[in-house]
């Protein structure tokens, strides 16, 4: 006890006004309690996974920056060459791939956004309702999600097969001369992946959904009642301004899942012809047999511009609340 | 009034709105399922069979002989203990970091930890492909003797649990912190003035109280770490290292002409994420929901 107090009057002298009265604010006093000890631990229980995850993650992602702007073949250290944005010409004028991936990407979101996204919304609202087998309804919807995106990839490549297929068999075009080739048709392929994807992408939005209209005060639904509105009006003017939090959070997993967009794609045609992407275009440089890594960072910088775009806001949005609270 | 809302509690009585909304969601919920049901049948049947009688026909024989084949055939049983070798650690690693910095930024007030933790939610936010070409030469780069046949990060289970860990850790520091934050400050106060060690007040107090959100916290890693697929594709080479869902990327390689096997094969994968969810239904839709409704 006694240490404490002389640790305490000793740290509050290095605080400057003493008629400040620090003591009202909790945390900091707090802080003043601390043994040397304590400071040390605190240091390593924050230190250690801090140094782990900006070492792998923001590091790395710097990285890519600064390797944006070279060449290097992988091999030593001083083959890397300084290319100014020569890599990013190249990206914008002559890749092929490029543009339409980022076309894809942008169809990717807008499909996610409109279609499973509302009918997520739908389904959660009818689930809502406190109607019988909720439970059944909801686990169907819901089991996608559970899967991962290669095991969804491969489900739905037995779906779309030419020969063998579900879809196929059913409306008989799995004989010679009939085929639909739902995978190998650059017209068709983002498509009928985008089928697979949104197939996952419904049941998610409906847990968030569902989850949101949980925490929407009953009353608002009986004033409205009252007032005579009915299903649609009540939803329309009542619950779905509430649900703006939710809707915020949407928006962005929405954004980021297309810009992630990968794993089914890589399983069902590896990116070629019609599906390519920009997260696939990095991926190649990498397993691919040609390893330009500057290039490959290049993409990756336009991935992680478009990816700041929609963090920076979103996290600015959510601190701010956090530190009124 | 009173009425109106007695009405309201009382569950709604038996309309032909609500029989219809049970054949809209009974016909969706099938539907839904048609795709899985598809993988099930198929998988369930020989190969000779389709093959001859198309696959939209009437079975004559239903067996796993497709299940027990995928597995053996593949050695599936050596890339689940892969799986799990990585999966665990992870798990595990995660919860107990993020915990660590959870703790430091909702408990202690000091100036930087705003920012903390806006360098771990913004990193977990972040796309893969953003970090992973350096990220693939850095593991490349680092010797780590002994522990691993290739003798580096690359290639390795260390590896790949290493980037899960940096990867998850800022989800899981989010709402972590956001959930000791709601604890009372007088809990680690007492302690406090009782002379408990910062340390105490972590293991002792705290993470005991944070129960629920690491077991719904727990169970989200688990099927995410389970289910990963591109960190294994990029950062392991052989095909003995891999976990289960790259490993069955190289079965339905081998086996593309007979998707019967590949199909049994799919769905083995999906058995153990399933057996999770099932158990842990409502640990792991809280999960899901205390993360993204953080807005």
């Amino acid at each position: 006890m006694t240490t404490q107090t002389t640790k305490e009057t000793r740290e509050a002298a290095t605080v400057p006004p003493p008629g400040a009265a620090p003591a009202n604010k909790v945390p900091q006093g707090h802080r003043r309690l601390l043994t040397r000890r304590d400071r040390l631990a605190l240091g390593l229980m924050a230190g250690l996974p801090t140094i782990l995850h900006i070492a792998l993650v923001w590091v790395t992602a710097l990285a890519s920056v600064a390797l944006a702007f070279t060449t290097w073949d992988g091999i030593g250290f001083d083959s890397i060459k300084w290319v100014g944005l020569e890599n990013f010409k190249q990206l914008f004028n002559d890749n092929p791939q490029f543009w339409p991936a980022v076309q894809h990407n942008v169809v990717w979101f807008v499909v996610l956004i409109v279609i499973p996204t509302p009918l997520g919304l739908f389904l959660a609202v009818q689930l809502d309702k406190r109607i019988r087998f909720s439970r059944v309804y909801q686990t169907a919807f819901f089991l996608p999600v559970v899967l991962s995106m290669a095991v969804i990839g491969f489900v739905w490549q037995l779906v779309y097969n030419p020969d063998t297929g579900l879809i196929n068999s059913l409306i008989g075009a799995n004989e010679p001369g009939k085929y639909i080739d739902w995978i190998g048709d650059p017209d068709l392929n983002l498509w009928a992946i985008l089928v697979a994807a949104s197939w996952r992408h419904t049941g998610y939005m409906m847990i968030l959904y569902l989850a949101g209209l949980k925490g929407v005060d009953p009353s608002l639904r009986e004033a409205s009642a009252l007032d005579g509105a009915n299903e649609w009006q009540t939803f329309k003017n009542v619950i779905f301004p509430t649900l703006r939090p939710t809707n915020t959070v949407v928006l962005v997993v929405t954004i980021i899942e297309a810009l992630r967009a990968f794993d089914l794609v890589f399983v069902f045609n590896k990116g070629a012809q019609g599906t390519e992407l920009l997260s696939i275009l990095v991926t190649n440089n990498i397993i691919g047999e040609s390893s330009r890594i500057g290039y490959g960072s290049a993409i990756a910088v336009v991935l992680l511009l478009i990816s700041l775009v929609v963090i920076i806001p979103y996290l600015i949005a959510t601190f701010r609340k956090e530190r009124r609270a | 009034m009173s009425t109106g809302t007695l009405a309201l509690k009382k569950r709604a009585p038996v309309r032909p709105a609500r029989i219809l909304l049970h054949l809209f969601l009974a016909g969706a919920a099938l539907a839904w399922l048609a795709p899985l049901a598809w993988a099930i049948l198929a998988a369930l049947r020989p190969y000779a069979e389709t093959s001859e009688k198309g696959y939209v026909s009437w079975p004559d024989s239903l067996s796993f002989d497709n299940f027990t084949n995928a597995f053996t055939q593949s050695d599936m049983s050596h890339y689940f203990v892969n799986t799990m070798i990585i999966a665990v650690p992870a798990v595990l690693l995660t919860l107990f970091l993020s915990s660590m910095v959870a703790f430091y930024v909702s408990r202690f007030d000091f100036r930087l930890n705003l920012a903390l933790l806006l360098v771990f939610t913004a990193g977990n936010l972040l796309p893969q492909q953003v970090i992973i070409t350096p990220l693939y030469r850095m593991y490349l780069l680092i010797d780590i003797p002994g522990i691993t046949m290739s003798g580096k990060l690359y290639d390795s289970a260390l590896g790949l649990v290493l980037i899960h860990v940096a990867f998850q850790s800022g989800f899981c520091a989010f709402v972590l912190s956001n959930y000791m934050r709601t604890l009372p400050h007088e809990l680690t106060e007492a302690a406090l003035v009782d002379g408990a060690s910062v340390w105490r007040q972590y293991w002792q107090i705290v993470l005991p109280l944070c129960r629920p959100a690491m077991a719904a916290l727990a169970t989200l890693l688990s099927i995410w770490i389970y289910n990963d697929f591109f960190w294994a594709l990029v950062l392991i080479s052989t095909g003995e290292n891999m976990p289960i869902t790259s490993a069955l990327n190289n079965l339905s390689g081998a086996y593309f002409t007979d998707p019967n096997l590949v199909a049994a094969g799919a769905l083995l994968t999906a058995i153990p994420t399933l057996i999770v969810y099932f158990v842990l239904q409502r640990q792991f839709v809280s999960g899901l929901t205390l993360g993204a409704n953080k807005g």
